[in-house]
């Protein structure tokens, strides 16, 4: 295909009007002092998405004790395998729970496959993301931490509840 | 001995002076130019070190202390660590013949504020030595042995010596007209005339857009090229060496501005201002503090323009050093002696 090249003038092909119009786009961004995009970012942060994809956590039922029945669907669909679980028995209804429940987070790609699988909801991604450390080893999160995490509150606007007992769909 | 002291001393303060102001200029202009790409782009900028920023050149130039100074393998080492001080100091240099104010009288004593006055051929030393700054260039691009280096290296030699032509054959003009090499005389042929940028005003054109491509700015900064070749000449230098490189370009920078407000922008004068009449020493003072004031505004030309305008690609470069730029400046050349010699314009001093 033969491109057509727009014809132009002996003016517009010493680029000066095409160059005094950048100058003069260019030049009125500048007083926009209300528009700046910048975001200050530890002193000021953005509202995250509802359904934001931080830290996966381990959710406690209502009964106190996690909600985990140790089925190790997760650690089988988990990619990157960051999970690891532990089974052990237990005298509760579910007969079965996590002895130890660890996220490798220096593995974790926070592809929200666990929490998409996860037949009773035990596992959740919240919305943290600050999670970098200066230690490896401090980035495998054991079964306490994670359920830790998981009471507290969520610390961010605009976030959807995570799904407790009582309230499944 | 007194007689030696009363030229070294005044001498030396000047220097002192302008080195302080230049080298200050050259810091704020870094940060200027980080300023001001930012509110162009809708940014804030650098605001953390310092109200506004304002301390953000300081913390940049520590940081140049405590890099490691890496010098490669394969460099050949004596020119490597030689090649950023050929672009520094010329650019440096270059400021001892601009006229940057009339004159301030102390004790019955006038001192012009330049470092050389008296220099008549200011104009010819001036462009001899800012071309000077090139070899550093080519120098560190080639002793670097890196194959981007030395393309950004021979992508600088050829882009100067062929807008060198345009700058030298622009300001002929100005110089025929005023009948002098002298800055002074050239500044002073612009007091209670129209500045040179309405009488040559082809000439000025010619001269900005060569000036452009003489200072390695965007859009003609095809020497440092990021996107196609690294970081161009510089690619392997670091800590203290490239800080070097750095400063020397937008000492370069700074230059070209004082040159442009010399030439064509009529110096330290303003229209309708005699600065005889403001007393000895401030004459003196605020002639320098317009002549600085309209170099900050050529500065910000030059960061303006390349937030604005993309690279232009090698061949249209060369297309436009030679066959748009040379021709024009010619056609000038020939336009104002014309005028000259048979319509008699001119400054007559």
């Amino acid at each position: 295909m033969k491109l057509q090249r727009p014809k132009l003038t002996w003016w517009e092909r010493t680029y000066f009007p095409a160059i005094l119009q950048g100058l003069a786009i260019t030049f009125r961004h500048i007083p926009r002092i209300k528009k700046r995009v910048t975001l200050e970012y530890p002193e000021v942060r953005w509202e995250l998405p509802k359904k934001y994809r931080g830290a996966p956590v381990l959710l406690t039922g209502l009964d106190g004790h996690e909600k985990c029945t140790s089925c190790k669907l997760c650690q089988f669909i988990c990619p990157p395998r960051a999970i690891n679980i532990v089974a052990g028995e237990t005298d509760l209804a579910k007969e079965k729970f996590p002895r130890e429940f660890t996220i490798d987070m220096g593995l974790c790609i926070f592809c929200g496959y666990c929490q998409e699988v996860c037949p009773v909801e035990a596992i959740w991604l919240k919305d943290e993301y600050e999670l970098a450390d200066y230690d490896r080893t401090r980035l495998i999160y054991t079964k306490e931490e994670l359920l830790a995490r998981g009471r507290k509150p969520p610390y961010l606007p605009g976030k959807e509840k995570p799904l407790t007992e009582g309230d499944k769909p | 001995m007194n007689a030696w002291l009363a030229i070294l001393l005044p001498a030396a303060i000047k220097i002192v002076v302008i080195l302080a102001i230049v080298l200050t200029g050259v810091a704020y202009t870094t940060l200027a130019e980080r300023k001001v790409s930012a509110w162009m782009q809708d940014r804030k900028g650098p605001n953390r070190v310092g109200p506004f920023g304002l301390l953000q050149p300081v913390a940049d130039g520590m940081k140049f202390f405590f890099k490691e100074d890496i010098t490669p393998r394969q460099a050949y080492k004596p020119v490597y660590l030689l090649a950023p001080l050929c672009t520094l100091v010329p650019a440096l240099v270059t400021f001892s013949v601009i006229p940057f104010g009339t004159e301030i009288t102390v004790a019955g004593k006038s001192y012009p504020l330049w470092i050389a006055p008296g220099m008549d051929l200011g104009l010819l030393f001036l462009l001899s030595i800012s071309s000077l700054a090139i070899y550093g260039i080519i120098l560190g691009g080639w002793s670097s042995g890196n194959k981007y280096s030395i393309f950004g290296a021979l992508r600088g030699a050829s882009q100067v010596v062929s807008y060198e032509l345009g700058v030298g054959l622009s300001l002929l003009t100005v110089v025929i007209w005023s009948g002098s090499f002298g800055l002074q005389d050239i500044v002073n042929a612009q007091k209670g005339h129209p500045w040179f940028f309405l009488t040559h005003f082809l000439g000025f054109i010619v001269f900005l857009v060569a000036i452009f491509a003489e200072t390695n700015r965007l859009p003609f900064d095809l020497p440092e090229g990021e996107s196609e070749i690294v970081g161009g000449y510089h690619t392997e230098y670091s800590g203290l060496r490239f800080a070097m490189f750095f400063m020397g370009e937008y000492a370069n920078m700074i230059t070209a501005s004082a040159l442009l407000v010399t030439l064509f922008f009529g110096g330290w004068n303003l229209p309708f201002v005699d600065w005889a009449k403001f007393g000895p020493i401030w004459g003196g003072v605020l002639s320098a503090a317009v002549f600085f004031t309209k170099i900050a505004f050529f500065l910000f030309f030059f960061i303006w323009v390349r937030w604005t305008l993309p690279r232009f690609r090698y061949d249209q470069l060369m297309n436009i050093g030679w066959k748009r730029l040379f021709p024009l400046a010619l056609a000038n050349l020939l336009l104002m002696t014309t005028l000259m010699v048979f319509f008699g314009f001119g400054v007559k001093q």
